[in-house]
């Protein structure tokens, strides 16, 4: 797979969006939908790229689309599988369709978890693509179960007292995982031959499969637009957000996360994830220093643990 | 301001027109523009695989410039581009 | 048509269910719906029907797969009852609005709290402004045919909106009683085959469904699910008629009893209807004029024939099975908007009766036409409470 082949597959979503400029979501989601070229059936859950993709009466959606709430993408896809399944069966339809869902980390750590629990146990066959942003952006950053220790949003400020968000996030993806489920991922847009082939096993392997893809939030971190892929990079470079997947059983680390356990690369320190966004700015404060140290040694923890799930 | 009445649009707020946010054009948000240097351009599409907003136009496999009427000026391809080929300028200024 | 049959409530609408063969039904389990999944569980079984069954997680992720499945093209059907349906409150709302011909069964059931299993029409009055229709049975055979005739309703291209079957919890979902069915072939002609508007599965014509409206589009949108509305109640009559051509059972939106020459008339929905009309021709024995209003169709409301049937009349006591504390229950005030426009409108007065499950005695309604033929009673009153 290259890059000049893949300049020849069609636009499932098109320009004319209003997402922020140098917003991840929908890099995540074009590289996404070039997974296949089958046809495919979009869900989506309520949030920042549902509302920017679908402004009525425009849609930058060249591919059958639905949103029908925030907490229910799942069951939504759940549905329009069944009815497929059904048709399908009746011979009333003959083509080959394949079903992809987005949700936030909003949608999809918190609100919509049961949904997305239910729809994995039920066994439906669809991809769940995760926009990780950490934070509920449509409505203005709050806080959410994906946010990380030490962030600032709007519902859990940093001031004199707290440093910002005081609890570590929930690993959502090793939940999912416990689903025992086909297929499981962590991804990131700047590798995107990474995230393409991830989504290429999730959309063709039989069954739910579940991508969780860190989602760089310009206007939430407070970064400059520019800097969208490469803190997607860092994120991945300093282990905050390790590339691996789970397939049949196995886990694997993967691009960039791959050569670092190999020793291949450096694992860069996380106070450097921590000085790039605004988000985290008041962790430079002395008073906060030691929240930058349990950051750290919790990702060390984590990718410690990650790499025994590898057998590395 | 819209002035379709209610029996004339498609039942239960479906579009039914696919991908036609194209005409609403972004650019005109835009800040900054990107510019390309072709000399040094390799037609990698790095810039092209990035693009939020699909703004960087590929014939033939080779990227031969920006969609200035959605492009809406963040920079990531320029910050990607491997060889520096593009540059931001202010918007308005030649 | 079949022998008659013995048969509870639930059954016969799942035995409506398994004759039209949806594809898609996603429920989950609440009593006193529970036996109509379980039966129709039993036809997926046993292959006697097409249906690919969900059992959903929730009753909010059952209607919103039904959504998505009806929007993919397919015929859908749930069940549910009180706290489930409270749970479906968001997405009723989406299901109207997206025009979605969904069926669902709706055993009626009071809501928490304290929590209780028992029948009152609260459940499907927090649904009222959705933009759902909905109908309401007296009895089991009136479930069974109900179901049969919401379909071609709801599917009409000049309706399609979704439909609530309403029956009375145990009253009706677990009563045996007499059920005529239709034969199968009956049935499927008289509802016909699916006909889908630009389903989601249709990959060569993509289409957007559930985008975001703003202000300047909202409105409009919104205005359809009234149109629609306004639409269904000749659709509904139509449907009836036709009905009556294949079943000889001629139903109506409100259907008067003994009404022509009353000048007391009660108003209710449901299982009291039976009650009302055993009440009216007792009191019709001692020489009163009085007659009954059954409502059948909820929503949308038929107001014109209902007034028809009030018009005239010098008092009426309308029957709610729900309340909504604070001001007079729903049936009460669709009634009173019904003869607003009336030159020499009749009093009327709001009974609140049978709150989660409180038995209605006959003598209770003989007491209520005996206090409006005397003037008497409150504009709201809470019939039997223990104040
Ligand atoms: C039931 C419900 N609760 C709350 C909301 C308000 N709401 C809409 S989107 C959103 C946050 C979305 O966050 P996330 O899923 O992370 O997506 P993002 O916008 O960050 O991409 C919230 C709280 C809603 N629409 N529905
Ligand atoms: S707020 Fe963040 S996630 Fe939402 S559109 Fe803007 S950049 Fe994207
Ligand atoms: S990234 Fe740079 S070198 Fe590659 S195609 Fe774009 S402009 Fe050319
Ligand atoms: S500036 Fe942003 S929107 Fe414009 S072409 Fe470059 S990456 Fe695309
Ligand atoms: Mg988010």
């Amino acid at each position: 797979m290259n890059l000049k082949e893949l300049s020849h597959t069609e636009e499932r979503l098109v320009e004319g969006h209003r997402l922020c400029a140098g917003c991840a979501e929908p890099i995540i989601a074009r590289q996404v939908l070039m997974g296949t070229s089958k046809p495919v059936v979009v869900a989506n859950a309520t949030g920042c790229f549902e509302v920017s993709t679908s402004n009525y009466p425009f849609t930058s959606w060249n591919v059958p689309w639905i949103h029908t709430a925030f907490e229910n993408a799942p069951a939504t896809i759940s549905g329009v599988e069944a009815a497929y399944n059904s048709l399908k069966r009746q011979n009333k339809i003959s083509e080959e369709v394949k079903f992809v869902v987005f949700g936030g980390d909003g949608a999809t750590y918190d609100i919509g978890f049961q949904s997305l629990s239910g729809a994995i146990e039920r066994g439906h066959d669809f991809l769940y693509v995760c926009f990780n942003n950490e934070a509920y952006m449509n409505t203005g950053i709050q806080r959410s179960g994906a946010t990380p220790k030490g962030a600032s949003t709007t519902t859990c400020p940093s001031g004199t007292c707290t440093p910002g968000k005081k609890e570590f996030p929930k690993d959502l993806t090793r939940i999912i995982i416990a689903h025992d489920l086909p297929y499981a991922a962590q991804a990131s847009p700047h590798n995107w031959k990474d995230l393409i082939e991830k989504s290429r096993k999730g959309i063709d392997t039989p069954g739910p499969a579940f991508i969780n893809v860190i989602s760089p939030c310009p206007r939430g971190w407070r970064h400059d637009g520019s800097q969208t892929i490469a803190l997607s990079k860092l994120a991945v470079e300093t282990c905050v957000w390790p590339l691996y997947e789970y397939e049949n059983g196995e886990w694997r680390v993967t691009g960039e996360s791959l050569r670092i356990a190999e020793g291949k690369k450096e694992k860069r320190p996380v106070m450097d994830w921590l000085n790039s966004q605004g988000r985290f700015k008041q962790l430079t404060k002395s008073k906060f220093s030691p929240v930058a140290d349990e950051i750290q040694q919790n990702v060390d923890k984590k990718w410690e643990s990650l790499l025994k799930l590898c057998h590395m | 301001m819209a002035n379709e009445g209610s029996s004339s649009l498609p039942a239960g707020g479906m579009i039914i027109e696919a991908g036609s946010s194209k005409k609403y054009k972004t650019g005109e948000w835009r800040a900054q523009r990107p510019e390309v240097d072709k000399a040094k351009c390799t037609d990698c599409l790095t810039c092209w695989i990035y693009c939020p907003d699909n703004s960087v136009m590929v014939k033939d496999e080779k990227m031969v410039g920006f969609k200035y009427s959605h492009c809406k000026g963040c920079g990531i391809c320029a910050n990607q581009c491997p060889v520096k080929a593009i540059t931001m300028k202010e918007e308005g200024v030649e | 048509m079949s022998e008659p049959m013995a048969i509870n409530g639930d059954m016969a609408i799942a035995m409506a269910w398994k004759q039209i063969d949806p594809d898609v039904v996603a429920a989950y389990p609440i009593t006193p719906q529970t036996i109509i999944v379980e039966a129709f569980s039993d036809f997926v079984a046993n292959g006697e029907v097409n249906t690919e069954y969900v059992c959903a997680e929730s009753e909010h992720s059952a209607l919103t797969i039904c959504v998505g499945a009806s929007a993919a093209g397919a015929r859908v059907a749930t069940a549910t009852a009180s706290a489930g349906l409270a749970f479906m409150w968001e997405m009723l709302y989406v299901t109207a609005s997206m025009r979605m011909p969904i069926i669902m069964a709706v055993a009626n059931r009071t809501l928490s709290g304290p929590i209780n299993i028992h029948c009152d029409h609260s459940d499907a009055m927090g649904g009222r402004d959705s933009g759902w229709l909905q109908l309401f049975g007296e009895n089991v055979q009136e479930a069974y045919d109900n179901t049969i005739m919401a379909f071609r309703i709801a599917e009409d291209m000049r309706v399609r909106l979704p439909i609530m079957t309403c029956l009375d919890g145990f009253i009706i979902t677990h009563a045996l009683e007499r059920l005529e069915m239709l034969d199968d072939k009956t049935v499927k002609d008289f509802v016909g085959p699916f006909r889908p508007v630009r389903p989601l599965l249709d990959v060569k014509q993509p289409t957007t469904y559930g985008p975001l409206a703003m202000p300047d589009y909202y409105y409009e949108l919104k205005y359809q699910v009234q149109a629609s509305m306004d639409a269904a109640l000749d659709v509904a009559k139509k449907t009836m008629d036709d009905f009556a051509k294949v079943s000889g059972r001629k139903y109506h939106l409100a259907e008067g009893y003994r009404t022509e020459d009353a000048d007391y008339v009660m108003v209710a929905m449901g299982s009291t209807a039976g009650t009302m009309r055993y009440v009216v021709d007792q009191l019709r024995a001692q020489g009163k004029k009085v007659g009954a209003v059954k409502v059948r169709l909820f929503r949308p409301f038929p107001a014109a024939d209902v007034a028809k049937l009030l018009e005239g009349k010098k008092a009426v006591a309308v029957m709610d099975r729900a309340m909504s504390p604070g001001t007079g229950s729903p049936l009460y005030m669709d009634v009173l908007q019904s003869i607003s426009r009336m030159k020499d409108p009749p009093r009327v007065s709001n009974y609140v009766y049978g709150l989660g499950g409180r038995d209605l005695i006959p003598g209770q309604l003989t007491e209520v036409f005996q206090e409006i033929m005397a003037n008497k009673g409150d504009r709201i009153n809470f019939m039997g409470v223990r104040k």
